[in-house]
C-alpha cells in the first residue's frame, strides 16, 4: 500500500444473536404475533428477523397488563424500590452496551461509531439519571406529592430507536407510571432486546410492554380509552393527527416533532470548529435528526471561506458500511425515507439551488444518499422550509445579526438552532431572539439526560429530560 | 517570498494580520481531535502507517548526560532501526544538542549515513532565555558542525507579553543564518502558550517569519504534542498553504511513546492537512522510546505474535 | 332646574391601544329587565384578525421589556383599577346581579391579583429556570420564555375577576393577548380596557373583543398566528372542536379549573435550553 488508506475495520457482529422471529412483549412475556413483517438491515437489504404485527386485541392486552401492573404493583411500590429497578436496567445496559450498539447499527444503518459512542451511552445515562428522581419527585417543582397518570402510551421513531425508548420509558417509570411502547416499524430489534433486559432486571410483569407493528398499532394506542397519557416522537403531521385524536378525551399529550434548525455562523466565529459543527449538525446520524442544523445561515463576508472549508471537510467524510468503525455516514434507514430525500433534493435542483457532494462511491445494496449541500438557496425554496431528514444542507446567507434572526425564525418549526461566534454578548443576544427550544452555542447536536429538550411552535409540546421533562408524566404536572 | 503580500515585516502589520485569525474553540478542537482518535487503522493500513511513522521519527537525545558514545549509538540505531530486518526504513533525522552535532556527523558518515539529516536544537534550547548574539552563535556553531536542520525555540516570554514583533524578528534572524544551509524548525513550546488561540497565532508568526517546520514542543515541558495542539497547527499549515502556496511542515514532539499515539498523529495529518503532508518532508515526530514500540508492533504484524523488548535493541 | 341628561358611554372594542367600533358595524343589546343598558360592539372575525396582528406586532417588544418594567406596568394596572373601583362595582352589580358587597369583593380580588402577578414578573426565571449539570465541558441552562400570542376566551362570570385570572398570568411573562370578554357582562371588560389604556401597557399587548364567543372561538382556534389558547371560558361542549382546530398549528390549548396558583402562568411558558462550550 503506497498511500495511507484505512483498511476495513468492521465491528464484529458475533456479540449479538438475533432470533429468527420475535413476539410481542406483554405482561413480562414474549407472545408470538399472528402475522409478521421483516426487519431489514438498510445497509445491505439483508433480512435480519421477523417482527410480529400487533393486533387490536394485542393492544388491549398490553394496556390491561400495564393497568394491572400500575394498580397492583408499581403504584404501591416504595419509590426507592422503583429507583432500584431503574438503576438495575441502567447497569445492565452498560454491561451489554456493545451488544446493543451492534444491534442498533445493524437494524438502523447508523455508523457503529455513533451507536457505540453516542446512542447507547446516552441510553444508560438516561436510566441512571431518572432512577435517581424516583424517590425525589417532591423536588421536581410539580408540587409536594405529584401523581402519575397511570398508563402511558409511547410511540417512537426510527432515527434513535433505543435512545427514544429511553427518553420515554425512563421518566415514565421513575414517576410511577407503567407503559406500553411502540417502536418504529423499521427499527424494532433493540426495543425487543430491551424487553429482555427488563426480564433480566426482574422488572415486575406489565410495567413495560412493547408492541411492534405499523401505524395502526400506534393509532390503537392513541385511541385506547384506558391509556392516560400519550408521549409521541415523530413527524409534525402525525403529531397533529394525534393532537386531533385526543382532543375529545382530555388525554395528556407530549409531542417531539420536526424541525428545520438554523445553524448561524457569524463572521467572528471560530471557523474550523464551526465547520465541524456544520458537519455534525447535518451529517450526524445521516441527518435523520429532528433537531438537525439543516439550514446553514452564513454571514456573507465569510461565505466563501466557510464553503471552501466545508467542502474540503466533507471530502473527508467516510460513507459506507455502518459496521466499519471508521464510517462517518451510514445507510438511510428505509427505501421510503430515501425516496423522500431524493424527491426534496430534486425539488431543490428544479428550484435553482446548486447541489454539491464530494466524490463518494455509494454501495450497491441497501439505501444510500451522499452528503450534499445546496448553495444559492433562499427562504422561498422548499429545501429551506421542509424537513428533509437526510444528509442535505441548505446554505443561505445573511448580512446583519437582525437579518439572521428573522431568517432563522421564519419557519413554523422551533426546535433547535446553532450560534457560532467568539463574542459572548452576541451569542446571548441571539440565544434570546431565536425561537427554538434548544440552542447550541459553539456546539451542535449535544444531548444529556439533565438537559430539557423540546420545541417551540410546530416542533412539539413539552420537554424531555431534566426537571422540565418530568412534569409531562404527572397529572397536571405542567402542560395539560 | 510571497508572504510579503501578507505582512510588510513591521510589528503593526503582523499584529493586524494576527487579529484577522479566527479564534479556536477549545471544546470543539478537543472534540474533533478525540473523534479522530477513534479511527481504527488495521492490517495493511497499519503496516504502512508503522513504516511511515518510523521514517518520520526525529530520533532524539537531549540530556545533560549525553556523551559521544550515547550519540553514536543513537545514530547507528537511526540508520538501521532493526539490524535483523533491512526492510525497516531509517528514521527521519537524528536530533541532538549542538555540541554533539560533530560527533553525530562523523559517525553517520562513517557508517554510510551521510545523507541522514542531523537536527540540532539551538537558540538556548529549551528555555530560549539568552541574548540574541548567543542564540545566533549557537545556531552558527550547529550548522558549522554539520547540522542540516535547526530546531530553534521561540521567546515565549516575549510572546506572552504581546511582543509578537520580537518573536518574529528572532525567527527571521535565525532563518537568515539557515537559508540554503539548514531546514528551520521553530519550536512553539505550546505547553507554555497554553491556549489554542496562542498556538494558532504563534504558528502564523513562525510561518510568516520563514519557518520550514513548526514544532510543538521541546519535550521538556508538559503538556507537549497533544492531539488538539497538533490539530490546530495542522490547520494552520493547511490554511497558510491556501493563502501563500507555501507548504510548511509540522513536527509533533513530546509525549508520543506508542505506536497507537503515532498512528493517531498520522490520522490527524491525513484528515486535517491532507495526505500530501504524509511525508517526512512535511511531518516529523520527535521521539526516542517511540521507535522501539514501532519496531515491536512491526514484528507483531510480520510474525503474527506479540514481540518482546528483548528482541529490539535499546539504542 | 331641569335634570341633566347623562352622557352615555359607547362601549367599543380595544385593539392595538385604540377603541374602534367593529369593522362589521355590528352591536348587540345589553338590557337589564326591560331597561336598555348599552350597545357593545359585536366583534367579527376580521376584528379578531386585526387584534392578532396587533398582538403579534407588540409581542417581541413586550417580551423584550425588562421583567422589572413588566412588573411595574402590571402594578400600574392595579393602581388604575383601584381608582375606578366604584365604576366596576356599578357595572358588576348591574349585569351580574350581585350585591354591592359581592361586587366590591370581586373588584378587590381583581386588584390584588394584579399586584400578586406584578410581583411575579421578575421571579419567573428564577423559579422556573434551571442550570443543568450536563456530562461535558458545557454550560447548560434552561430559561422560561413566553409562548407568544395567546387567545383567551374569558368566562361569563365573574366578569372582571374571570378576565383578570385569564389575562394576568398570560401577560406577566411577556405574552400578548386577544381576549374575548364575557358576552353577558361585557361592560367591565371595556371599562378595564380603559384602565389598560392608561397603565403604560404598550399598544397591542392586550386586545379585548366583545361579542359572541361561539362565533369568534373557531376563528381563534384555527388562526395560524396564535400560539396558545385559554379556553376556560368557552362552553364545555365546544372544547373538543376548538382543540381539533387548534391542532392545525399545534396551539397549546388549556382549560383551567378554579385554582389560581402558578399553573396558569407556567402553562404559557416555553422552556429554552442553551448550551455553550466552556473553555479557555
Amino acid at each position: 500500500m503506497s498511500t495511507f488508506d484505512y483498511a476495513p475495520a468492521p465491528e464484529s457482529r458475533a456479540i449479538v444473536s438475533i432470533d429468527s422471529a420475535y413476539g410481542l412483549f406483554i405482561n413480562g412475556k414474549f407472545v408470538p404475533g399472528k402475522t409478521h413483517f421483516p426487519a431489514i438491515n438498510p445497509a445491505t437489504g439483508e433480512k435480519l428477523s421477523k417482527i410480529s404485527q400487533a393486533s387490536t386485541a394485542d393492544v388491549n392486552k398490553a394496556v390491561s397488563s400495564a393497568r394491572n401492573a400500575y394498580q397492583k404493583t408499581w403504584s404501591k411500590m416504595p419509590p426507592a424500590e422503583r429507583a432500584k429497578y431503574l438503576y438495575r436496567i441502567a447497569r445492565i445496559l452498560q454491561e451489554r452496551a456493545r451488544e446493543f450498539a451492534v444491534l442498533e447499527t445493524l437494524d438502523n444503518g447508523k455508523p457503529i461509531r455513533e451507536s457505540r459512542d453516542v446512542d447507547i451511552p446516552l441510553v444508560a445515562a438516561h436510566f441512571f439519571y431518572h432512577a435517581g428522581w424516583a424517590d425525589k419527585l417532591q423536588y421536581a417543582g410539580c408540587g409536594d406529592n405529584p401523581k402519575p397518570h397511570g398508563v402511558v402510551g409511547a410511540i417512537i421513531p426510527w432515527n434513535f430507536p433505543l435512545l427514544m425508548l429511553a427518553w420515554k420509558i425512563a421518566p415514565a417509570l421513575a414517576t410511577g407510571n407503567t407503559i406500553v411502547l411502540k417502536p418504529a416499524e423499521t427499527t424494532s430489534l433493540t426495543a425487543l432486546l430491551f424487553a429482555q433486559v427488563c426480564q433480566q432486571a426482574e422488572l415486575p410483569a406489565g410495567v413495560v410492554n412493547i408492541l411492534t407493528g405499523d401505524g395502526k398499532v400506534g393509532a390503537a394506542l392513541v385511541n385506547h380509552p384506558d391509556v392516560d397519557k400519550i408521549a409521541f416522537t415523530g413527524s409534525t403531521d402525525v403529531g397533529k393527527t394525534i393532537a386531533r385524536s385526543v382532543a375529545h378525551s382530555g388525554k395528556s399529550l407530549t409531542l417531539e416533532l420536526g424541525g428545520k434548525g438554523a445553524n448561524i455562523i457569524f463572521e467572528d466565529a471560530a471557523i474550523d470548529e464551526a465547520v465541524e459543527g456544520i458537519v455534525n449538525g447535518i451529517f450526524f446520524n445521516q441527518g435523520h435528526v429532528c433537531c438537525a442544523g439543516s439550514r446553514l445561515l452564513v454571514q456573507e463576508g465569510i461565505h466563501d471561506e466557510v464553503l471552501d472549508k466545508l467542502k474540503r471537510r466533507m471530502s473527508q467524510i467516510r460513507l459506507g458500511d455502518p459496521m466499519d468503525k471508521n464510517t462517518d455516514i451510514g445507510a438511510i434507514n428505509s427505501s421510503e425515507q430515501l425516496a423522500k430525500i431524493k424527491e426534496l433534493s430534486a425539488a431543490g435542483i428544479r428550484e435553482g439551488g446548486e447541489s454539491w457532494s464530494p466524490e463518494c462511491a455509494l454501495p450497491d445494496k441497501g439505501f444510500w444518499f451522499p452528503p450534499t449541500i445546496f448553495t444559492g438557496v433562499t427562504q422561498a425554496h422548499r429545501i429551506a422550509r421542509e424537513e428533509i431528514f437526510g444528509p442535505v444542507l441548505s446554505v443561505l446567507t445573511f448580512r446583519t445579526p437582525q437579518e439572521a434572526m428573522e431568517k432563522a425564525n421564519n419557519t413554523p418549526f422551533g426546535l433547535s438552532a446553532g450560534i457560532w461566534s467568539e463574542k459572548g454578548s452576541r451569542i446571548l443576544w441571539a440565544a434570546k431572539h431565536l425561537q427554538a427550544g434548544v440552542i447550541w452555542a459553539n456546539t451542535f447536536n449535544k444531548f444529556d439526560p439533565t438537559s430539557p429538550f423540546g420545541g417551540y411552535k410546530e416542533s412539539g409540546w413539552g420537554r424531555e429530560g431534566g426537571r422540565h421533562g418530568l412534569g409531562a408524566y404527572f397529572k397536571g404536572g405542567n402542560h395539560d | 517570498m510571497k508572504t510579503d503580500t501578507i505582512i510588510d515585516g513591521s510589528e503593526a502589520s503582523l499584529k493586524n494580520f494576527l487579529h484577522t485569525l479566527p479564534g479556536v474553540d477549545q471544546v470543539g478542537a478537543q472534540a474533533r481531535a478525540a473523534m479522530l482518535g477513534t479511527r481504527s487503522v488495521k492490517n495493511a493500513a497499519k503496516a504502512h502507517a508503522i513504516d511511515l511513522a518510523i521514517s518520520m521519527v526525529d530520533l532524539t537525545t537531549l540530556e545533560g548526560a549525553d556523551t559521544p558514545g550515547k550519540v553514536r549509538a543513537l545514530c547507528t540505531k537511526g540508520l538501521r532501526p532493526d539490524p535483523t530486518d533491512s526492510s525497516v526504513p531509517r528514521v527521519g533525522a537524528i536530533c541532538v544538542y549542538n555540541d554533539m552535532v560533530g560527533v553525530a556527523r562523523q559517525h553517520l558518515d562513517a557508517i554510510g549515513g551521510h545523507d541522514l539529516p542531523i537536527a540540532a536544537v539551538t537558540t538556548a534550547f529549551p528555555s530560549g532565555r539568552a541574548s540574541m548574539p548567543v542564540k545566533i552563535q549557537d545556531t552558527q556553531d550547529a550548522i558549522a558542525s554539520g547540522a542540516t536542520e535547526i530546531d530553534m525555540v521561540i521567546d515565549r516570554g516575549a510572546f506572552l507579553a504581546g511582543r509578537y514583533g520580537k518573536v518574529f524578528d528572532e525567527i527571521k534572524i535565525i532563518k537568515d543564518i539557515c537559508v540554503e544551509r539548514a531546514h528551520l524548525k521553530v519550536i512553539l513550546e505550546t505547553g507554555e502558550l497554553v491556549t489554542y488561540d496562542n498556538v494558532r497565532k504563534a504558528s502564523y508568526i513562525a510561518m510568516l517569519a520563514g519557518a520550514d517546520f513548526i514544532k510543538t514542543s521541546t519535550g521538556k515541558v508538559s503538556p507537549a504534542a497533544t492531539a488538539p495542539v497538533v490539530l490546530v497547527m495542522l490547520e494552520a499549515v493547511r490554511d497558510f498553504y491556501a493563502m501563500s502556496g507555501i507548504k510548511i511542515g509540522v513536527k509533533a514532539a513530546g509525549g508520543i511513546r506508542t505506536t497507537k499515539d503515532a498512528i493517531k498523529q498520522l490520522v490527524l495529518v491525513n484528515e486535517t492537512a491532507g495526505p500530501q503532508w504524509l511525508t517526512p518532508d512535511l511531518f516529523r515526530i520527535g521521539a526516542s522510546a517511540l521507535l522501539n514500540d514501532l519496531l515491536m508492533q512491526r514484528m507483531k504484524m510480520r510474525d503474527g505474535r506479540y514481540a518482546s523488548p528483548q528482541y529490539v535493541t535499546i539504542d | 332646574m331641569t335634570n341633566r341628561i347623562e352622557v352615555l358611554k359607547t362601549y367599543k372594542l380595544y385593539i392595538n391601544g385604540q377603541f374602534p367600533r367593529s369593522e362589521s358595524g355590528r352591536v348587540y343589546e345589553i338590557k337589564v329587565g326591560k331597561d336598555f343598558i348599552a350597545n357593545p360592539a359585536q366583534a367579527s372575525r376580521k376584528d379578531l384578525r386585526d387584534a392578532v396582528t396587533a398582538a403579534r406586532g407588540a409581542q417581541s417588544g413586550w417580551a423584550g421589556a425588562t421583567a422589572y418594567n413588566r412588573g411595574q406596568i402590571l402594578y400600574r394596572i392595579a393602581e388604575m383599577l383601584e381608582g375606578r373601583t366604584s365604576q366596576f362595582v356599578e357595572e358588576i352589580s348591574l349585569l351580574e346581579k350581585t350585591t354591592t358587597a359581592q361586587a366590591k369583593a370581586q373588584v378587590a380580588q381583581s386588584i390584588d391579583r394584579w399586584v400578586w402577578y406584578a410581583g411575579w414578573a421578575d421571579k419567573i426565571a428564577t423559579t422556573f429556570g434551571v442550570t443543568n449539570p450536563v456530562a461535558g465541558p458545557y454550560y447548560n441552562f434552561t430559561v422560561p420564555e413566553p409562548m407568544g400570542v395567546v387567545g383567551i376566551l374569558a368566562p361569563e362570570k365573574p366578569s372582571l375577576l374571570g378576565l383578570v385570572d385569564c389575562l394576568a398570568p398570560v401577560l406577566v411573562s411577556g405574552n400578548t393577548a386577544i381576549l374575548v370578554a364575557s358576552h353577558s357582562a361585557p361592560l367591565t371588560a371595556i371599562t378595564f380596557a380603559e384602565v389598560l389604556a392608561t397603565s403604560d401597557l404598550p399598544a397591542g399587548v392586550c386586545n379585548i373583543l366583545t361579542g359572541i364567543k361561539d362565533e369568534l372561538a373557531p376563528w381563534m382556534a384555527s388562526h395560524m398566528d396564535i400560539n396558545a389558547m385559554d379556553i376556560s371560558g368557552a362552553a364545555k361542549k365546544n372544547h373538543t372542536a376548538l382543540r381539533e382546530a387548534g391542532a392545525d398549528n399545534l396551539k397549546r390549548i388549556f382549560a383551567f379549573g378554579e385554582k389560581v396558583k402558578t399553573e396558569r402562568m407556567i402553562s404559557f411558558l416555553e422552556a429554552k435550553t442553551i448550551w455553550h462550550t466552556v473553555g479557555i
